[in-house]
């Protein structure tokens, strides 16, 4: 009776996995899809710590360090994930993924350093009982378990220290070639490896491994931060296909359809968000923002005049306007300016003022980050409008107020072809009788890329740290 | 050649193959229309769930000879970093549709 358990957990566990993901992608299911996922893991990784038998029936051992590395795992997880601004959970999300390869990768370290420690005539023996495998396929598995989770690792972290600004954008002349050169010298170096006796190439094992970092160092660098969010998309399918083969490693069904459902809806995933910005996929590993900045920005139109506005001046216009649209970028989120915000939006409100959001499909630095960053502040959720209708209303708005977002109404995405965003929908906020942007200087947004609608005669620039200006605002607007 | 033949002559590897391959259909069927608002918290939940790959972790671990430190320590950070991807991914997901939570309670009330 015990020896179906385990299956059956295993099998409990991949269908909590399907049915979670698709609860995930509906609005009203999503967060007991979340749950329901959990459960289903929970359920897999209780079963196998007591009911786990390798071939010859004997259980696991080492349940000291089993538990402790749960335990430590789950306080430190949930302390750092409860604990980060919301502001910062893209990061937080890419760095949970390079622990998730950082994994992967140290199993296949674990498992070939086991495997290669069998003597050559106990070989064939040994490998085949203790994996149920045939020594080609293992080590391939082995390799490419560990390739994938390294390149996961070091790119997810490489993504990390973008997002929170420790690291910046780097590339050089012809990286293309050299990271196509690295992703040659792995294929070549595994198919060698497994073609010849894997225990008498181990340094060349722990070559694979530094050049499979290397790469997923290279593979993100050059990436602009506006595409982070589809390149941890595109990593965090990675890990799923990681963790596949270690699904293959052990013959266990739970690991497979996890890791496969996660590599393949992940990657559909990363294409549904290339399409939300109107990018290809290709267009972003390849036409990187970095080398798009060089002949973009030096191509640049003579800038006009910029003007500015006082803070008085603001708050008069919008008090006396009968409809305000307000859409907020990254620097809302970094400013922590979301409470300010609201409020703001309830002052104009008592005075009559129709008050709207104008949210951006990419808004932010990941899909969905400004929604989510405005429901912290309680701000009703038919008020934040979908581009679309936001453009829709535009025409009929009189003052539309742009809070730290610059690309997404950068009017060089419809008129300018040679634009690195050429193309990408816009919130087109010229269509609204004034306009007010509040940045904090006159530097280009994230993707490095001139704005020339704040040289428009519509627009006037109200310069400084959002939160401190929208303060400034609201009490100027209670005096008005 | 040789190798492929093997691969489709050993059943569980060939069981294993069958599987993948409806798994990746699956993968695409259930997500093929997602909002746009869904896509980050979508993405965190799919973080999570690749965080299966700590069952390996934990196998490792289970197996790994007691006088064998190197295996034991890499096991143990192998489990550690496994559990954060879990829980960690797991927590930052709910965090995040927690917020659309509150949002459709004001829209009823």
């Amino acid at each position: 009776m015990t020896e179906i358990l385990l299956p059956l957990s295993y099998l409990i566990g991949s269908v909590t996995f399907i049915i979670g993901l698709k609860m995930l992608s509906h609005p009203d299911s999503a967060r007991k899809g979340n749950l329901v996922a959990a459960v289903g893991m929970t359920i897999a990784i209780l079963a196998t710590i007591f009911l786990y038998t390798d071939e010859n029936g004997n259980k696991l051992g080492n349940y000291a360090w089993i538990f402790g590395g749960l335990v430590i795992g789950t306080i430190v997880g949930t302390l750092a994930a409860k604990r980060v601004q919301m502001t910062a959970m893209p990061e937080m999300v890419s760095l949970f993924n390079g622990m998730g390869g950082a994994c992967a990768m140290l199993i296949s370290i674990i498992e070939f350093k086991h495997h290669t420690s069998i003597p050559a005539d106990l070989y064939e023996e040994a490998g085949a009982s203790a994996l149920k495998m045939i020594p080609g396929t293992l080590f391939i598995t082995i390799i490419v378990g560990m390739v994938i989770g390294s390149v996961s690792f070091a790119g997810s972290i490489i993504a990390w220290g973008k997002l929170n600004g420790k690291i910046k954008d780097f590339s050089f002349n012809g990286q293309h070639i050299v990271n196509l050169l690295l992703l040659g010298i792995i294929t070549a170096l595994t198919v060698y490896v497994v073609a010849v006796r894997p225990d008498a190439t181990v340094a060349l094992f722990y070559a694979i491994l530094v050049i499979s970092l290397l790469y997923g160092v290279l593979f993100v660098f050059p990436i602009g931060g506006a595409d982070m969010p589809v390149v941890i998309s595109l990593l965090n399918s990675f890990t799923g296909v990681a963790a596949a083969f270690g699904g293959f490693l052990y013959n266990n069904p739970v690991m497979l359809t996890g890791g496969i459902l996660v590599g393949s809806a992940g990657t559909i995933l990363t294409i549904l968000m290339c399409k939300a910005m109107n990018r290809s996929l290709k267009n972003v590993l390849i036409g990187s923002f970095g080398g798009a900045k060089a002949s973009g920005g030096g191509g640049a139109k003579e800038q006009g005049n910029y003007k500015e506005i006082s803070l008085n001046d603001t708050a008069v216009l919008m008090a006396y306007a009968s409809k305000v649209m307000i859409i907020p970028g990254y620097g809302l989120a970094v400013a922590q300016a979301q409470h300010v915000c609201h409020e703001l939006e309830k002052i104009l409100q008592e005075k009559g003022v129709e008050v709207a959001y104008g949210i951006h499909p990419v808004a932010g630095r990941m899909p969905g980050h400004m929604n989510v960053l405005l429901a912290e502040a309680d701000v009703p959720y038919e008020k934040l409008l979908e581009m679309e209708d936001a453009n829709d209303q535009m025409s009929s708005t009189s003052v539309v107020m742009i809070l730290g977002a610059n690309d997404v109404v950068n009017p060089a995405a419809k008129e300018d072809p040679s634009s690195p965003i050429y193309g990408m929908p816009i919130l087109e906020v010229e269509r609204a009788e004034h306009v007010i942007v509040n940045k904090r200087s006159m530097k280009p947004g994230y993707a490095g890329i001139e704005n020339e609608l704040f040289f428009r005669p519509k627009t006037s620039m109200l310069f400084g740290d959002a939160k401190k200006v929208l303060q400034d605002l609201v009490s100027e607007l209670k005096q008005v | 050649m040789d190798f492929i033949t093997q691969l489709f002559a050993d059943p569980a590897t060939y069981r294993l193959l069958t599987i993948v391959i409806l798994s990746i259909f699956l993968g695409i069927e259930v997500i093929s229309r997602v909002p746009s608002v869904l896509h980050t918290p979508l993405m965190s939940g799919a973080n999570a769930i690749h965080g299966v790959v700590i069952i390996g972790a934990i196998i490792v671990m289970g197996q790994a000879h007691s006088d064998d430190y190197l295996a034991l320590i890499l096991g143990f950070l192998s489990v550690v970093l496994g559990t954060l991807n879990v829980v960690g991914g797991f927590v930052v997901t709910d965090r995040m549709l927690e917020m659309f939570d509150k949002k459709k309670k004001k829209k009823t009330t």
